[in-house]
């Protein structure tokens, strides 16, 4: 096994460098295209503005982008916790109950499908504007979770199966030591689905909230700027969602290769 | 060549039989029948191997002896001893693939029938390790299953099997996947581990000569609905082992086992 692995060659340390250095040079490229065609055009900024004010613009708004980075941060991070724990609760649900899963799998199916956007507006005159935002993220977050969830719990290795049924496992024991374990690489690649999907909503909800006067979050900040003409706010609010978006996949990317790393195939190294 | 010797004074005592199945059939919902009727009576502490063409009902019989599954009629009976109070712990199974729970380690996955009967934590841990010594893997404990190779893995799953000291162990065609270097040193040794601990194994095979070389009876199987088409009593100076292989009396019961064999594949052919 490890023991006779031949040396790496010198190539695929190369290109594992070449992933993180290549899209870097693209994206500098790309700034700088920018920047130049900025200034030589000589583009106002309330039409484009150019990375270094967008940049300038961060730094002096500050301390109203932050606040609203937090907010926007709390609502996702309320709707991705509800959509995980209603997911994985409902999925189990389903697993214990077949006419459950007949009965009620169609309307999450229709939850799902039915763009957020257009369910924002209705949530907003029956809630409270707060909580209306979170229940957008929750919907938007919680189908990913639910369906990988129901496929993981449904993906049980029939003979291990058995050998629970063959010691009298009882149905906790089997979902404690087989069935969650066993699913657990499809929960975490639903999570981090919903990571992202739960920000999605949260922002939509926002857009949509702020259409209606109020809100504090950063999709309100590039509603209010896009009003004001504010363009590079505008710009500075949409890359620290972009930012925002990225550390969610991050990190949640990071959890699960840690937890899944000593025996899913999906974390280890091609050469094992 | 076909044997259908009932011995009262065996079939008559229980106690002297480990598992005993009479006029068992099995009809699967798609209305196939797999096997059947079919009697086999396997006394205590007995190696016997049963063998059969493709879909004949051999793990069939395995899982109706474990209950994994229950017959369309005929009875199924096990001797149980005394007292006996955890489920499933009268049977080890070992199946074809190792079925281990790759999201934790070897000593874990050992441990896992005496965890399911509520066994103390500290006390399953030493018998799995005991278990684990038993088959050549002492120190493979904190292992992952992906860390091992296809016979170690196969060793691990004999452990599991071993760890709640059954009185039978039921093996699905164990070896079936491993090269046969590897399944010559498994059989060797499970050999050792069958004179020592005096298990009753009913084993599942496709090999003529596994079969010859492992077992005290080679029950040959027909093709589906499986009956049996001869019950054949391997006798030689035991303990097994090289010696035997390379024997005569071996290849002549090679001979004779792939004789009774014949008529499954030399028919019109099914596929």
């Amino acid at each position: 096994m490890s023991a006779q692995a031949p040396v790496p060659p010198r190539s695929s340390a190369l290109q594992s460098a070449m992933r993180f250095v290549l899209p870097v040079i693209v994206f500098a490229a790309g700034l700088l295209a920018w920047e130049l065609v900025v200034r030589i055009k000589e583009i106002p900024p309330y039409v484009l503005p150019a990375p270094s004010i967008i940049v300038l613009t961060l730094i002096k708004d500050w301390a109203v982008l932050s606040q609203s980075l937090a907010t926007t941060l709390l609502t996702t991070l309320e709707g991705f916790v509800a959509a995980s724990i209603g997911g994985i609760a409902l999925a189990l649900v389903f697993n214990q109950s077949k006419w459950l899963e007949y009965s009620l799998f169609p309307y999450a199916v229709v939850l799902q499908v039915t763009p957020v956007i257009a369910i924002a507006p209705l949530l907003l005159i029956y809630l409270e504007q707060q909580t209306a935002v979170v229940v957008c993220a929750f919907i938007v977050a919680f189908f990913p979770v639910l369906s990988n969830t129901t496929l993981g719990l449904n993906s049980v290795d029939r003979n291990l199966a058995g050998l629970f049924q063959l010691y009298g496992a009882s149905p906790q024991q089997a979902l404690r030591y087989l069935k969650l374990p066993a699913a657990l690489p499809y929960i975490l690649g639903g999570l981090r689905i919903a990571g992202g999907l739960s920000l999605i909503g949260a922002v939509v909800a926002e857009i949509a909230a702020g259409t209606a006067g109020a809100g504090s979050g950063l999709a309100y900040r590039i509603a209010e700027s896009g009003y004001r003409l504010n363009i590079p706010r505008m710009f500075a609010a949409l890359l620290l969602l972009s930012l925002a978006g990225i550390v969610i996949y991050g990190v949640l990317a990071l959890v699960s290769h840690l937890v899944l790393r000593r025996w899913h195939e999906s974390a280890l190294g091609k050469e094992n | 060549m076909v044997e259908s010797r009932t011995s009262p004074a065996v079939e008559a005592s229980l106690t002297a039989l480990a598992v005993s199945l009479r006029g068992v059939t099995k009809v699967y919902d798609n209305g196939v029948m797999a096997l059947g009727p079919f009697d086999l009576a396997v006394r205590k502490g007995e190696f016997i191997s049963l063998l059969g063409p493709s879909g004949c009902g051999k793990s069939t019989v395995l899982r109706l002896i474990a209950e994994l599954s229950a017959p369309s009629s005929g009875t199924v009976r096990l001797a149980r001893h005394e007292g006996e109070v955890l489920p499933g712990h009268g049977i080890g199974f070992v199946f074809q693939e190792p079925t281990l729970m790759p999201w934790t380690n070897v000593r874990e996955n050992v441990r896992l029938p005496l965890k399911l009967a509520g066994v103390p934590k500290a006390e399953g841990r030493a018998r799995a390790d005991a278990a684990l010594a038993s088959v050549g893997l002492a120190d493979f404990a904190g292992a992952f299953p992906r860390e091992l190779s296809g016979g170690m893995k196969m060793r691990v799953s004999l452990a599991r099997a071993l760890v709640t000291d059954p009185d039978i162990l039921l093996m699905d065609e164990p070896f079936a996947a491993l090269d046969e270097i590897t399944r010559f040193r498994l059989n060797n040794d499970l050999l050792a581990l069958w004179r020592s601990l005096r298990k009753t194994v009913v084993f599942v095979t496709h090999s003529v000569f596994e079969s010859v070389y492992l077992s005290q009876r080679v029950v040959v199987m027909t093709a589906r609905p499986g009956r049996i088409q001869a019950d054949i009593r391997i006798e030689t100076v035991e303990p097994r082992g090289e010696e035997f292989r390379t024997s005569a009396a071996y290849s002549d019961y090679c001979r004779r086992v792939s004789a009774a064999l014949a008529p499954s594949y030399s028919g019109q052919s099914t596929l």
